[in-house]
């Protein structure tokens, strides 16, 4: 049995009072088409015809038609004509072919040949005529050629989603692939394994939120970094976007759940002296050729760790209210990864070392569409969605 | 931590601007988020020279002056110093200026005289008390310049973003020794500057000393005091009130001041108890007694427990470990004894207690990331000499100091090549000793490329080689490592196929006008989620949702709250659902949709585009799905309750599209959501679609107008029709459903096209003819379908 949509009320007056049409399809059967068919007569009498008579009628058709469209002087005129010449019930051009069946086989396909010329000839004279009608009435009637086109919706992406993948592209350009893991983890792969000292005060960057006494919602999405090698052998070189989340009040600068994009390259002989060359080279393909610096900083999971900034791009460097006259902003965390990390995962940390970074997406989403409260971001406002992708 | 940039030279001599120091601490040490001038106040004071100074008038002991402030013309100021001279330079401020005492400046007359601006003294720009005349600078400042920049006036705050492996920087000397190492200066105590104007050296009533028992040794490592009598408890000295609040605090009396000049400047907590309210005259650490109350400074009552450690007098508890002290034996007024307590405390259970406590404070921020024990004899005496200073008094008897040796962590092994290996940039032995040295570690050549490396006792954090390495790379700059792309193995790690079929869900859903949405997880419970967040901000936002589509409709509803009508929403999320007896829920990647008001933006031709409805949603779902699965199928058999269609890839359901119930204002269309599950696309993640020639021969269509009762489903018409049609059969779609005049009513008429072709020839009428007649003897006899009569 299928199912009966709701009945539907048209409960939206638009402001000029018009009534939305109810978007069904119209009961009225319209088909006009350029090809004919064939709408199978099963009660049509056919009586015989000969050759000679057949092809006389086409020849016949074929003056008809000319005559028709070269006194045709409107669109609707023209319809008419291409009714009573081609119309798939009464149409001349149809009545003819169902006359075909009764000739014989051979008279059939010369037969058949004449009708789909004189078709094709109709069908070239009908548009012929139809695109000079079309260019009359342009010239007679006055078209204001300032009215908007039309347009269809269009779609686009999240400008979240539009930084991530712009920081894919470049990092996959350097040799690396997407790894994932799970937004629910447990203690173990979201502090223990990265060498978060149990009731430390590192903890306090990491407000979490619980499901319960072992499982939480990642702080960060560098337990990707422990279950990447816990299965795969080295040469490790990933990217892992995801959602991280905080305990962190909903505010125009702070949100419990954000986009975070980890990197991970672990291999034999890996430095910082590669640490700082691929960022620097990232950071040069994302924010164009600026500037970079270096500072240190403090991860449990990184040995050294070391903060990037990349040169204000509102003052180039002078000192602005944005980069609270630094000349820098501040664009990601990064380090060598800690040996304890390693070992947890069962990687040799005499043998591999390797470089991580982290980075939150939307701050560079929010720099660069001059976005100034991070909700919007999670509003999903269309105009706003439109906007950026416009 | 805020430092004070006069302070810091007090322990070092450094020849830097703050913005030069805020550089320096950022590149080596630890970043310096903010530099504050602590007299903004005088921001719109300007250097003003006098060209003229003539005497008022109508009053002796006026002058009237013309001033040059800059800016090209001059002002008339009158002014009643009798120090004003033409030729000098003044602190100027101009009409619309404000004072530090909040005072305006305006354009007015005096005794007949205009008056547009003032001419300050010290003490009406806060920065003295002298008022006997004008203040006259010494600079050579154009007129204009504002005064900050023209002298020295007031402090500078560095707002220092202290990492937590760092406690020995939450000081000035500590950040003062760094500051020493990068410079090559010389590290040293302030000198303890004896108070002229402040409080009469106390009386000596003398007691005894106050003997110190430690019961609870795994919370206090070490603990030492001294007892100070004849204090005399009074406003701080100046010097001393401003170096509190030039770091943000607030000057409560000397003794308590000089306890806080120990914390700030050295990194070491203290706290002064009034000795004569030590109950029984002696000090016990000990756990606290389970339920033991005890009335905080903050003047609250709490309860403590057996984690907690106090201190104790012989009756009661007196200060909590580390974290506050007690009302009980504060200092007042009236306090002329002190015991000063200088303590180390361990870390974890300062910071357990501080947490059950829900009371944070400068000490225990401090203890709960480490103060260095070795310095606490140092840091005592010196706080004492500082209390006597500033509030009189001498120390009584002896220093109790109770320590709990704990065996000094063995050095760390640094290997040279471990350092070159790590850091890609060689650097030579005697570099690194350098460097390491400069900043108070000690170093051993065990052999060749080999040292031993001793921590500082200030450095708790450096336990192993990297930690090490950590230290060299910093202060030999991380900027002067190379940045050259080096050789790399690619990754043996294959993308997540999840992440590819993401890549191509998204893809699908732009391509059909859709916008991505990228809301947060959260619903309340009416969604019916099993996965409750303990701890959850809000609580309609406590459960991890079950479906996408609920946080989708929540952002219909968001759009439709801005008056937004036409909306169409995607969002490829995460899913949660309990897994089980497993500690971790089952997550599943979801794609949502949703779509409502008009399918086509308005133009001018047509301004009221129809609404989205159930054929664009199931048409959307087909497409989309489309592209991520194999064999697909919209199934209508368990629809009801919203439910429409089931999606289904390979006979295995996985996904739905329903009509979805929101708050909608009246003005709203109907809103229709798709729910897929992206995992099941991951299988055919690789696959590509195959090449199929593109027809040349010309097909024949065929149109079958027939008479379907609405028990029977068109998949079902289709199906015969397939069964029947013979392998010509290229393509066969319904056109139209119409019911009303020559079709009874329980029927439908169905318009079916069928386009028949054949790969090599032009097809004969015949051929079709005879299948077309197959075809509907078999609708006859299987369905009992006939054509529809004219």
């Amino acid at each position: 049995m299928l199912s009966s949509p709701r009945k539907r009320e048209p409960h939206w007056p638009p402001p000029d009072g018009a009534v939305l049409s109810s978007g069904r399809l119209a009961n009225d059967k319209q088909v006009v088409r350029g090809r004919p068919s064939y709408f199978v007569d099963l009660t049509a009498n056919h009586s015989r015809v000969t050759l000679t008579e057949f092809l006389d009628r086409v020849t016949a058709l074929d003056d008809r038609a000319r005559s028709l469209l070269a006194s045709a002087r409107s669109q609707a005129e023209l319809e008419a004509a291409r009714t009573e010449l081609l119309g798939r019930k009464a149409g001349a051009l149809t009545l003819l072919m169902k006359e075909l069946p009764s000739l014989g086989a051979d008279e059939k396909r010369e037969a058949g040949g004449a009708v789909n010329r004189a078709k094709t000839t109709i069908e070239s004279l009908l548009d012929e005529r139809a695109t000079e009608l079309a260019t009359s009435s342009r010239e007679s009637r006055p078209v204001d050629f300032t009215l908007p086109g039309r347009r269809a919706w269009k779609g686009g992406r999240h400008p979240v989603t539009m930084v991530v993948e712009e920081i894919e592209g470049i990092f996959r350009e350097l040799g690396f692939t997407i790894a994932l893991g799970p937004e629910v983890e447990t203690e173990w792969y979201n502090f223990g394994a990265l060498n978060f000292p149990p009731d430390h005060p590192a903890m306090d960057m990491h407000d979490t939120l619980y499901l319960a006494d072992n499982a939480l919602l990642r702080t960060h999405t560098s337990p990707v970094q422990i279950r990447t090698l816990q299965q795969y052998p080295p040469p490790v070189r990933i990217l892992a976007p995801g959602n991280v989340y905080r305990r962190d009040f909903f505010d125009a600068s702070h949100a419990p759940m954000f986009a975070q994009i980890e990197g991970l390259s672990v291999d034999e002989g890996v430095s910082f002296v590669d640490l700082k060359a691929t960022l620097t080279r990232f950071a040069n393909a994302l924010f164009g050729t600026a500037r970079t610096r270096f500072r240190p900083s403090y991860f449990p999971f990184t040995e050294p760790s070391a903060e990037m900034d990349v040169e204000c791009s509102l003052c180039h460097g002078s000192g602005c209210a944005r980069c609270k006259n630094t000349g820098w902003m501040e664009i990601l965390g990064s380090g060598m990864v800690h040996p304890s990390v390693l070992d947890a995962s069962g990687v040799d940390s005499e043998r591999y070392t390797g470089w991580a970074f982290g980075m939150g997406p939307a701050r560079i989403a929010i720099e660069r569409y001059g976005i100034p409260d991070i909700r919007i971001l999670y509003d999903s406002d269309v105009r706003f969605l439109q906007q950026v992708n416009g | 931590m805020n430092a004070s940039f006069n302070w810091l030279r007090e322990f070092v001599d450094f020849d830097l601007s703050p913005a030069e120091l805020r550089t320096l601490l950022t590149q080596r040490a630890t970043t310096v988020d903010d530099v504050l001038p602590l007299r903004s106040d005088l921001s719109e004071i300007v250097v003003g020279r006098v060209l003229e100074a003539g005497r008022h008038p109508n009053a002796d002991h006026l002058w009237v002056t013309k001033v040059d402030a800059g800016g090209g013309s001059l002002f008339d100021v009158v002014c009643g110093a009798p120090n004003v001279e033409a030729g000098r330079v003044y602190p100027f401020a101009r009409v619309g200026a404000i004072l530090p005492g909040g005072v305006k400046i305006e354009k007015r007359k005096i005794r007949g005289a205009t008056s547009e601006g003032m001419l300050c003294s010290a003490r009406e720009l806060g920065l003295g008390t002298d008022h006997e005349g004008i203040l006259a600078l010494d600079t050579d400042a154009a007129p204009g310049t504002p005064l900050l920049q023209a002298m020295s006036v007031g402090d500078t705050r560095l707002v220092i973003d202290v990492m937590p492996s760092r406690p020995d920087l939450l000081s000035h000397e500590g950040i003062a020794r760094e500051i020493a190492a990068a410079i090559g200066a010389r590290l040293r105590a302030p000198k303890i500057a004896r108070d002229r104007k402040g409080s009469t050296p106390g009386k000596a009533t003398k007691g005894a000393a106050i003997p110190v028992t430690v019961e609870d040794r795994d919370g206090c490592p070490r603990y030492a005091g001294v007892r100070i009598d004849g204090v005399a408890v009074g406003p701080s000295p100046r010097w001393l009130a401003e170096k509190i609040e030039a770091v943000g605090g607030r000057s409560i009396n000397n003794v308590v001041d000089a306890t806080n000049y120990m914390l700030h400047g050295f990194g070491q907590p203290m706290h002064a108890f009034d000795a004569d309210r030590i109950g029984g005259a002696k000090i016990i650490v000990r756990r606290a007694v389970q339920n033991e109350p005890i009335v905080t400074l903050d003047g609250v009552t709490r309860k403590l427990d057996h984690s907690m450690t106090v201190i104790a007098d012989a009756e009661r508890a007196q200060a909590i470990a580390g974290v506050i002290g007690g009302e009980g034996s504060e200092v007042s007024d009236s306090t002329t004894s002190i015991f000063l307590e200088v303590a180390s405390f361990d870390p974890k259970r300062v910071r357990a207690t501080r947490i059950k406590l829900g009371v944070s404070t400068d000490a225990s921020y401090r203890f709960e990331r480490g103060v260095d024990p070795e310095a606490i004899p140092r840091l005592l005496d010196y706080a004492a000499k500082m209390i006597i200073a500033v509030a009189g008094g001498a120390i009584t008897g002896d220093v109790e100091d109770v320590k709990h040796e704990r065996p000094a962590p063995p050095p760390v092994r640094l290997r040279v090549s471990r350092a070159a290996l790590l850091l890609g940039d060689p650097i030579d032995s005697d570099e690194i000793k350098r460097l390491l040295k400069s900043v108070g570690f000690d170093l051993k050549q065990r052999s060749r490329g080999v040292f031993d490396v001793t921590s500082p006792s200030w450095r708790s954090d450096v336990t192993g080689e990297a930690e090490v390495i950590e230290e060299i790379a910093r202060l030999y700059g991380y900027d002067r490592f190379s940045s050259d792309i080096r050789p790399f193995r690619p990754s043996r790690v294959p993308d997540d196929p999840m992440y590819l079929a993401v890549q191509r869900a998204q893809r699908a859903c732009v391509e059909s006008g859709l916008l991505e949405a990228r809301p947060m997880p959260f619903v309340g419970a009416s969604a019916g989620s099993k996965l409750r967040v303990r701890n959850p901000l809000a609580e309609d936002e406590a459960w991890l949702r079950p479906r996408v589509l609920d946080t989708l409709a929540k952002r219909i509803e968001y759009n439709f709250s801005h008056m937004q009508r036409d909306i169409r929403l995607f969002e490829i999320g995460t899913v949660f659902e309990p897994d089980g007896a497993n500690e971790l829920p089952r997550e599943q990647m979801h794609l949502g949709i949703v779509v409502t008001g008009a399918r086509r933006p308005p133009h001018f031709t047509d301004p009221s585009p129809p609404d989205w409805d159930e054929w664009d949603a199931k048409g959307l779902a087909e497409s989309v799905v489309a592209s991520l699965c194999e064999d697909v199928r919209l199934d209508a058999e368990d629809t009801g309750q919203n439910l429409l269609w089931t999606v289904k890839s390979r006979g295995k359901a996985i996904g739905v599209v329903r009509e979805l119930e929101v708050d909608s204002p009246p003005w709203a269309g109907r809103v229709w959501g798709i729910e897929i599950d992206v995992g099941a696309a991951t299988e055919s993640a690789h696959r590509g679609k195959r090449y199929a020639a593109v027809p040349s021969m010309p097909a024949i269509d065929v149109d079958l107008a027939l008479v379907v009762p609405d028990s029977t489903p068109a998949s079902e018409v289709e199906r015969v029709i397939r069964g029947s049609a013979g392998d010509l059969l290229e393509s066969v779609g319904v056109f139209d459903e119409f019911r009303g005049s020559g079709v009874p009513s329980g029927f439908r008429s169905l318009a079916w096209r069928l386009t028949f072709r054949h790969a090599e020839r032009t097809l004969r009428d015949r051929e079709i003819q005879g299948r077309t007649a197959r075809i509907l003897s078999n609708l006859e006899s299987e369905l009992g379908i006939k054509p529809r009569s004219n």
